[in-house]
């Protein structure tokens, strides 16, 4: 099967308000800096186009189409979008390569969530007979969550506090965070509670930004003559929607997804998991199995700042920096989707 | 190059303005079991699914893959969810094939649906946003002065979207599952319906249908020994452009030229009206059968008119190239599931398996989508014989 070289990535700041920046301005900039690493000019250069975000964050129908816009799509692109996080447009845009219909492909996420009440609004992804009636908020639900947890004894406050720490102290490397600063575990557990058993810093922000990537072949990436990096494996799951029906303190579709994106076949140096609340990140490390050598969310992860449809995308891109900045030489990135980590994607990326 | 893809199976649901008796979930688990007796395959043997509708606002529902799917066997399987305007339906399609294509996939389920009656389509569509122009006037007063300038360049008749009117509710007529049954549609009827966007009369624009569509598409050592003949994917294309720029000709647009284009290589055909045995093509206004008759290459520019004023798109008059035998987007409109009725349509009439809106001996059939502001298109090419 065809290998895939990632060859660029770019992703915005996290702001917890781009104000009167609209989509479009906000997927300029990562456009142009990713067309530049990769040295050529717009979405006529690649074979593919594919992008990820949500109608109901810009609170119109068809939010992708102004996205075309910033493309440069005259003459006409071979182009399409996912309703879905950007690691799921990558994903297409693997098979459309893969099938021998591109050599290469731009993949690009934006999100404004500034505008709405996030929470409320996601509270409409669930089933909409029987809990959308109700507004349960995705704060709720992962509360409920990581209240199972602690019940069950599996964690500690103090092991979520020192999640968040982790989290805040790796953001200060990080120029794009949102939130980043020299906080002990302590510190969080002095917060008070937010909605039991999360406390605030327990909680990803709420952040607009965007963020893209090139991909190619790896007879396009020599051609282009930039460090790139392999996906040497990508797979994702889905599980019940059901949360009454499945283990919330697990996540067996991650662990399945790694299995089949071949995680185990080297050292696991990097893992950027897409855990928007901080018992999530320990549910996602455990369903992996990853021990002391792993390095977890160097980037500070998404509780640094939660780019809607595109943080899934922006942690492999987070590896894919690390990888070619020569700092690691195998990394897995997670994505995920839907609420208490419904659905769930993995992609193992390596050196060159 | 592509490993080589086929269409195994198909289920649809009645079309129809209300589905009161089914839940979204219902509705779309409606045609994928009808997919899956038709492949004589269940659940376990499929390896995927990808998911298709148009905004999630039609029905109030975030990315309702999450919910769906439960009701669509998928647990524990990977699930994609496509969204790409009105072309959608046909954009699902592709994107199912492109997981057997790429020799990742074996054997996947492809559903798109909508369920209008759960919201208000013409609500959805005419939020207003801060930074843009406020629209008020649904997908028919988009399109209207498009059509008015068809008109206008091309000295059509004015009853040519009339006759297409006709000719689709005919053709809807021997399809039971269509929406509209008008078996005695006249000319006059249509004439003296109410103007909705003129030029755009009211029997002259689509219905607002509840409604899904289903496929299985299986690789090829799968599909040479299906239950039922397989539907051969002999080409597939997208294009894309921007709803405005300087110097966009929306009448004929770019990129629906640059796509049929592109399918017709991959396939084969020099000559579509020829090598074509019929094709569905989506229409959810009468006047755009001329348009597309020219922007696919089926008539030369100014001239698509003239084959629909023939007969030549009509199964009823023995025309030699019919379009949407199966009654159309004119017939039945479930928004997201359109353009994949449209694919899985043309699938059908290779497959010889369209019942009274056969086309006798169809060997090689086009499935067409459009969406935006005519701007995004999909299209494959199925044909009853292994390339």
């Amino acid at each position: 099967m065809k290998e895939i070289a990632i060859v660029g990535f770019k992703q915005s700041d996290s702001v917890s308000d781009a104000g009167a920046v609209n989509e479009v301005e906000m997927i300029m900039p990562v456009l142009s800096s990713v067309f530049q690493q990769v040295g050529i000019n717009n979405a006529q250069d690649v074979g593919f186009v594919c992008s990820g975000s949500c109608d109901y964050l810009q609170g119109a129908a068809f939010a992708f189409v102004a996205g075309v816009d910033a493309l440069g799509a005259v003459p006409p692109i071979k182009e399409s979008h996912v309703e879905m996080d950007a690691a799921w447009a990558l994903y297409e845009s693997i098979l459309k390569i893969r099938m021998g219909h591109a050599e290469s492909a731009l993949i690009y996420g934006f999100g404004k969530s500034s505008p709405g009440e996030l929470p409320i609004v996601m509270s409409q992804q669930l089933d909409p007979y029987y809990l959308a009636p109700l507004w349960v908020d995705s704060i709720s639900l992962a509360a409920l969550q990581a209240r199972l947890m602690l019940d069950q004894g599996l964690i500690t406050e103090r092991d979520m506090a020192e999640v968040v720490s982790r989290s805040r102290r790796n953001a200060m490397n990080n120029p794009h965070a949102q939130l980043a600063g020299d906080v002990a575990p302590d510190d969080v557990l002095a917060e008070e509670m937010y909605l039991s058993p999360l406390r605030k810093a327990d909680i990803c922000p709420v952040s607009d930004g965007a963020s893209a990537m090139i991909i190619a072949t790896v007879d396009k990436a020599k051609e282009w003559g930039v460090p790139y990096a392999i996906i040497s494996g990508i797979d994702h799951r889905i599980e019940t929607h059901n949360l009454g029906m499945r283990d919330l303190t697990d996540s067996v579709s991650t662990r399945t997804a790694a299995k089949r994106a071949g995680m185990d076949a080297g050292k696991v140096e990097v893992a950027e998991l897409y855990a928007p609340f901080s018992h999530q990140e320990i549910i996602l490390s455990r369903a992996l199995g990853l021990g002391d050598e792993t390095r977890i969310n160097p980037s500070g992860g998404v509780l640094a700042g939660n780019l809607m449809m595109a943080s899934g995308l922006s942690r492999i891109g987070e590896v894919f920096n690390r990888i070619v900045s020569g700092e690691v030489q195998r990394g897995i990135a997670h994505a995920t989707s839907g609420p208490c980590l419904q659905h769930n994607l993995v992609t193992v990326l390596e050196k060159a | 190059m592509a490993n080589l893809a086929a269409v195994v199976g198909i289920g649809q649901t009645k079309y129809m303005t209300k589905r009161l008796d089914v839940s979204i979930a219902g509705l779309v688990r409606e045609a994928a079991v009808n997919a899956l007796q038709d492949a004589d395959l269940t659940w376990d043997d499929i390896d995927a699914v990808i998911l298709g509708k148009a905004p999630d606002m039609f029905e109030g529902v975030i990315m309702p893959e999450a919910y769906l799917t439960d009701a669509l066997g998928c647990n524990g399987k990977p699930m994609l969810r496509v969204h790409t305007a009105g072309s959608v339906g046909g954009s699902t399609a592709l994107v199912a094939a492109s997981h057997v294509q790429s020799g990742m996939f074996k054997r996947v389920l492809t559903v798109a649906f909508e369920k209008q009656s759960e919201s208000n389509a013409m609500w959805a569509l005419s939020n207003p946003q801060p930074f843009s122009t406020h629209l008020n006037a649904g997908a028919g007063g988009y399109f209207a002065p498009i059509i008015r300038e068809y008109m206008r360049r091309s000295n059509a008749p004015y009853n040519v979207g009339i006759k297409v009117a006709v000719k689709d509710r005919l053709h809807g007529a021997r399809n039971p599952l269509a929406h509209l049954q008008k078996p005695d549609i006249t000319m006059q009827e249509v004439e003296d319906s109410f103007m909705l966007w003129d030029p755009i009369r009211f029997l002259e624009a689509c219905p607002s249908s509840d409604g899904a569509c289903a496929m299985i598409i299986a690789n090829e050592e799968l599909a040479d020994k299906s239950a039922k003949k397989p539907a051969w994917i002999r080409g597939v294309a997208m294009r894309s452009e921007p709803t405005m720029f300087a110097g966009r000709d929306e009448v004929n647009p770019q990129a629906g030229r640059d796509c049929a284009a592109d399918v017709y290589k991959q396939a084969g055909i020099t000559d579509p009206r020829k090598d074509l045995d019929c094709a569905e093509v989506y229409v959810p206004f009468s006047w755009y059968e001329p348009m597309w008759l020219e922007n696919l290459g089926f008539a030369p520019e100014g001239e698509g008119w003239k084959l629909t004023m023939e007969g030549a798109t009509s199964l009823d008059e023995g025309g030699d190239i019919p379009w949407n035998c199966s009654g159309g987007v004119l017939s039945s409109n479930a928004i997201g599931a359109s353009g994949m009725i449209r694919f899985a349509e043309a699938a059908r009439q290779v497959r010889g398996d369209a019942g009274a809106h056969q086309v006798e001996g169809a060997k090689l059939a086009l499935g067409h989508a459009y969406g935006g502001g005519a701007q995004f298109f999909a299209m494959w090419v199925v044909g009853s014989e292994k390339p």
